[in-house]
């Protein structure tokens, strides 16, 4: 079992099920949507083979397979898991069927591409699919930024070619790639940088990417980079994945890019590719450069807080319910980025769990929006008023959604926010206090925004806005299920991710500041 | 008095492509008019593969060995030497291709027949009578084929070179023909002639600086050949001052050949109004034997001056690298933009140059390859692209919504516009990767963040192109893509596939262009 290259299955499928779809006639548009579909519950069933078959008490890194790639790099095809990257593939594996079927008629409508619309929108989402799988499950630190930058080129072509038919579209398009590809050419200069260090010390035998030889020789001290340089590496990485996570003030290509893409890629965005940001600074920042980030830990910590309250506060006073969510979204990413780097356990499993629920809770909330705009044509609050009358059960998944966003008890991302607040305390009780804050201003965003869209009179041009038709059901009921599943019983999240931290932890040399009382607690 | 012993084994590549060369000139003067494309397109093409296998055997006899002198010193065949000779066959085999390429696109439908890109007549004025006739009558100029064949002997020679009177042999025999096939372009004749003269006047220019280079190192060593001048600079008997001035005229004279800043001027211009297959063989041919005889003059005769010549190619890499990608932001012609980013990509090449180190000659030579095939087949795509009349339209606002139209051109130019930008995945990160991490490990660093820098600003303009042929409506009187014949489609794809697969598996490459990197000394 453990010899089969489940791994390279894993990223393969998506992208050779791309090549073939693009590759379909024209006239099979159905044929190249159910074959999308198909790939994704094919890659969906490898990812539950994984989960099961992983061992949290096992080693570290599992399904591991090396192969050469370009040895003139000191690069090699290097793959394996942890538990903080086995969650981030399920949810990947997921939410992409669930996107497939919310975006199934997406495409149908874009004249002039010669009638391959849904072959390219189809091919592009997995295509995005694979790269970002690739990214997370790469032990090799070349090979990771290689598929980071390159994912961005599917989105690009999927937000710009199939977004809203105005001149925004290529706008925001064109602003998500720059700021990308700008902060990840940064990080280029600090790969080359990070080369060079490990080919110029003696405890390599020649430069190289590996990551698990690196971050083993940083740890037990055989692999020492001069603090300046540190630092300045450090900054690098954190700037590329700040801008992909994002992190204010870095955040600002993310509002239009999710108002403008289909709801299906903005929710491929900002649930699962985002993710591959924050799981870099978890992976690749904290264990590489452990003294630069505990220097930067006060400066990164202040900027998540800002994000969280920033973006909670803006979120209150839009008017368009896509850049309310995604507003949203940039609040939540504050708590992550501050639960990696508060640097405790309960922290950061509550920001590995965070990063899954995130995407669950997002998903639901931005793809029930998406149902609801595509019935009326608007995006404007203003426009909606009474739904829940008319359309029962839409109203009622979309509260359902939207009270695990502002973190009820019983949903799943309580669960995650709770360890991050709690993570906080114990290093930076103040800290905590300012982002309890945003619990209140979730809590203002999410209910006011429900007030208005779905209780009260049915306000003129609401009165026969259908409800969920069984092919939107089939895609919220699954993420609903999950939320509830996960805020009751999130041990089968957490005991994955609980060894992965404590690794983490232990090779950067922190340890918990007070008595540690993880999810779960001790017996 | 023994005549000298000339190894012509060794030198065969060369010699077989200028006996092609003076092949086709008698065909020129007494095949008759109607067998002559043919004849010229077959004769051209079996001496280009005839030289690389030629050179690949040669390649296969070196073994282990580094190289030697070959023609009584005149002529060195080392390693890199024949790296370069063969990435230059290459191209020029699928330049050929370009500049064969037949079917004359006119939207009257005369079907009038010749050179796609050439002129019926050169030595008609523009717009006369005369020019009208000879377009009318299918006259094809098929002299571009031995000119093409003499101006890639020359660049064969030119990084081959063993003393410093055969680079400048060289350097004439393959910027002549180029002068010339600048102006002989089908359409927009007055640009193509004003764009010849323009390099012919700065070229003769920048040759007069080489001979003079030449005459102060002679000064200076009392030898032309390349590896005595190495001596003489070790001996360090002499004035230091007489060596670098020699050795500043003499690089300049090649900076100018690659197009570096401040002598890029003649760049934008000469590959705007070239015929595009002309830019495209140009574009990446020159530079790849003018990088190849630059660092034969640097690494081989110079390495003892490192000290001195490093900061000066430090300062020209970094200015190359700002100005060409600051200038191209602004560009409204695409064949401008890509000429404008020709000259940022020497500043990168350059970067690999100033590393001074193994693995920045492997880096350089990888660079050179990759970079010479994404060049032709982005300006292949470019010479598809028509009015109407069959006019090329490189305006940038005429080109929205190209992608929409004809997805696979849209597809396969973004390609090669990623690859210019250097996205992983293509042959063009690659190559930056391989010279950035050279330059870190020479410690030019600074080189690195500036070089990442304008990799970012340069992302703009590429992406811009992008936009405008998938995002934007197309106007009016837009321009199509006229269905180019199998020459032309077969080039285009050979150029495609090669960029995306030294993107993904550039090992071979690699391993090909390290076990090259031994000068011969």
């Amino acid at each position: 079992m453990t010899n089969f290259p489940w791994l390279t299955l894993l990223w393969a499928l998506p992208v050779l099920g791309a090549v073939v779809i693009i590759l379909l006639p024209t006239p099979q548009r159905q044929a190249a949507k159910y074959a999308g579909l198909g790939v994704s519950l094919a890659v969906l069933a490898v990812a539950v083979i994984l989960a099961v078959s992983f061992n949290p008490a096992g080693e570290r890194y599992q399904f591991v397979e090396n192969h050469t790639w370009i040895t003139y790099f000191g690069t090699g095809y290097i793959l394996g898991v942890d538990g903080i990257a086995l969650t981030l593939v399920v949810l990947t594996a997921v939410l992409m069927p669930l996107l497939l079927l919310a975006g199934w008629n997406d495409a149908d409508d874009r004249p002039g591409r010669s009638g391959r619309a849904p072959h390219g929108y189809v091919a592009l989402m997995l295509a995005t699919q694979g790269m970002v799988l690739m990214s997370l499950i790469s032990l090799d630190i070349l090979l990771f930024y290689v598929f980071f930058e390159a994912m961005l080129i599917p989105m690009y072509f999927l937000i710009g070619g199939f977004g809203a038919r105005n001149p925004a579209t290529s706008k925001a398009a064109v602003k998500f790639l720059l700021y990308n590809l700008f902060g990840g050419l940064l990080m280029l200069a600090a790969l080359v940088g990070l080369y060079v260090a490990t080919a110029n010390d003696k405890a390599f035998a020649d430069g190289t990417f590996d990551f698990r030889q690196i971050s083993d020789a940083i740890s037990n001290g055989s692999f020492v980079i001069a603090p300046a340089l540190a630092n300045a590496l450090f900054l690098g990485f954190m700037f590329a994945f700040a801008v992909k996570a994002p992190l204010w003030p870095f955040h600002r290509w993310l509002p239009d890019a999710a108002v403008q893409a289909t709801p299906a890629s903005a929710v491929l965005m900002m649930a699962v590719m985002d993710k591959v940001g924050t799981f870099g600074m978890l992976r690749y920042c904290l264990p590489l450069f452990p003294d630069a980030s505990t220097f930067f830990r006060p400066a990164i910590i202040t900027l998540a807080v800002i994000g969280i309250l920033y973006g909670a506060l803006l979120a209150i006073g839009q008017t368009d319910v896509m850049r309310l969510i995604a507003y949203t979204s940039i609040s939540h990413f504050g708590f992550i980025i501050l639960g990696i780097f508060v640097m405790t356990s309960q922290g950061q499993s509550g920001a590995s769990l965070y990063m899954v629920n995130h995407g669950i809770a997002t998903a639901a909330l931005f793809l029930i929006a998406g149902f609801l705009v595509s019935r009326r044509g608007t995006r404007v609050i203003a426009d909606f008023g009474g739904v829940q009358k008319v359309a029962p059960v839409l109203a009622g998944t979309f509260l359902i959604a939207g009270l695990a966003t502002l973190a009820l008890p019983g949903l799943a991302p309580f669960v995650s926010e709770f360890l991050v607040l709690i993570g906080t305390y114990t290093r930076y009780p103040a800290v905590a206090v300012v982002a309890a804050v945003a619990l209140v201003l979730s809590a203002l965003y999410v209910l006011w925004m429900y007030q208005r869209m779905m209780t009260g009179p049915v306000t003129g041009g609401n009165e026969a806005v259908p409800d969920l038709r069984p092919r939107e059901l089939l895609v919220i009921v699954p993420l609903i299920a999950l939320l509830v599943v996960l805020g009751v019983y999130p041990k089968i999240a957490l005991d994955v991710i609980n060894p992965a931290v404590t690794h983490t932890l232990t090779s950067i040399h922190q340890s918990d500041p007070a008595p540690n009382l993880s999810a779960g607690g001790s017996r | 008095m023994t005549a000298p012993s000339i190894e012509y084994g060794m030198l065969s590549p060369i010699l077989i492509v200028l006996g092609i060369a003076i092949a086709g000139v008698l065909i020129e003067a007494f095949a008759p008019r109607q067998s002559r494309y043919g004849a010229q397109v077959a004769l051209s093409l079996a001496g280009l593969v005839a030289a690389f296998a030629a050179l690949v055997l040669v390649y296969a006899n070196l073994g282990t060995g580094v190289g030697q002198l070959a023609a009584v010193g005149a002529v060195t065949v080392d390693r890199p030497t024949l790296f370069l000779q063969g990435t230059i066959l290459l191209v020029a085999i699928l330049g050929l291709l370009l500049i064969a390429e037949h079917t004359t696109y006119d939207g009257s439908g005369s079907g009038a027949s010749g050179l796609d890109a050439f002129t019926a007549q050169a030595s008609t004025v523009p717009g006369s009578i005369a020019e009208k006739v000879a377009t009318k009558a299918g006259i094809a100029q098929t002299e571009v084929f031995p000119l093409t064949m003499f101006a890639v002997g020359g660049m064969l020679l030119f990084p081959a070179a063993g003393d410093l009177l055969t680079m400048f042999i060289a350097l004439e025999v393959f910027s002549l023909p180029l002068y010339l096939m600048c102006g002989l372009a089908r359409r927009r004749r007055l640009l193509s002639q004003e764009a010849s003269l323009k390099y012919f006047l700065l070229g003769a220019f920048s040759s007069a600086f080489f001979l003079y280079g030449m005459a102060l190192l002679y000064g200076y060593a009392g030898t032309l050949s390349i590896t005595g001048i190495a001596a003489a600079i070790n001996a360090g008997s002499g004035s230091k001052t007489l060596v670098l001035l020699g050795l500043a005229l003499v690089t300049v004279a090649l900076l100018f050949k690659v197009g570096a800043v401040p002598f890029h001027a003649w760049v934008p211009d000469v590959y705007q109004g070239a015929p595009t297959p002309v830019t495209a063989f140009m574009a990446a041919a020159t530079k790849i034997a003018a990088f190849g005889a630059l660092l034969r003059l640097l690494y081989v005769a110079a390495p003892a001056l490192k000290d001195d010549w490093r900061p000066v190619l430090w300062a020209v890499a970094i200015l190359t690298m700002v100005a060409g990608t600051i200038a191209a932001v602004t560009q409204r012609d695409v064949k401008r933009m890509l000429a404008y980013s020709a000259v940022a990509h020497t500043g990168f090449i350059l970067t690999g140059v100033v590393a001074a180190n193994p693995a920045g000659l492997t880096g350089t030579l990888f660079y050179l390859a990759a970079y010479g095939f994404s060049t032709l087949g982005a300006f292949a795509v470019v010479g598809v692209v028509r009015d109407r009349d069959g006019t090329e339209q490189t305006d940038l606002a005429r080109w929205a919504g190209l992608g929409r139209r004809y997805p696979l051109v849209g597809v396969v130019f973004s390609l090669f516009l990623l690859a210019f930008a250097g996205i992983p995945l293509t042959s063009g990160f690659v190559s930056k990767f391989a010279v950035f991490k050279a330059a870190g490990e020479g410690g030019a660093i600074p080189l690195v963040v500036v070089g990442v820098v304008a990799s970012g600003i340069a992302a703009y303009f590429y992406v811009r192109v992008i936009v405008m042929m998938f995002f934007t409506d197309p106007p009016e009187d837009a321009p199509v893509v006229a269905p180019p014949s199998s020459l032309s489609v077969v080039a285009i794809a050979i150029t495609a596939v090669i960029t995306f697969a030294l993107g993904a598996l550039p090992q071979p490459l690699l391993d090909l262009a390290d076990s090259a990197a031994r000068l011969l000394t």
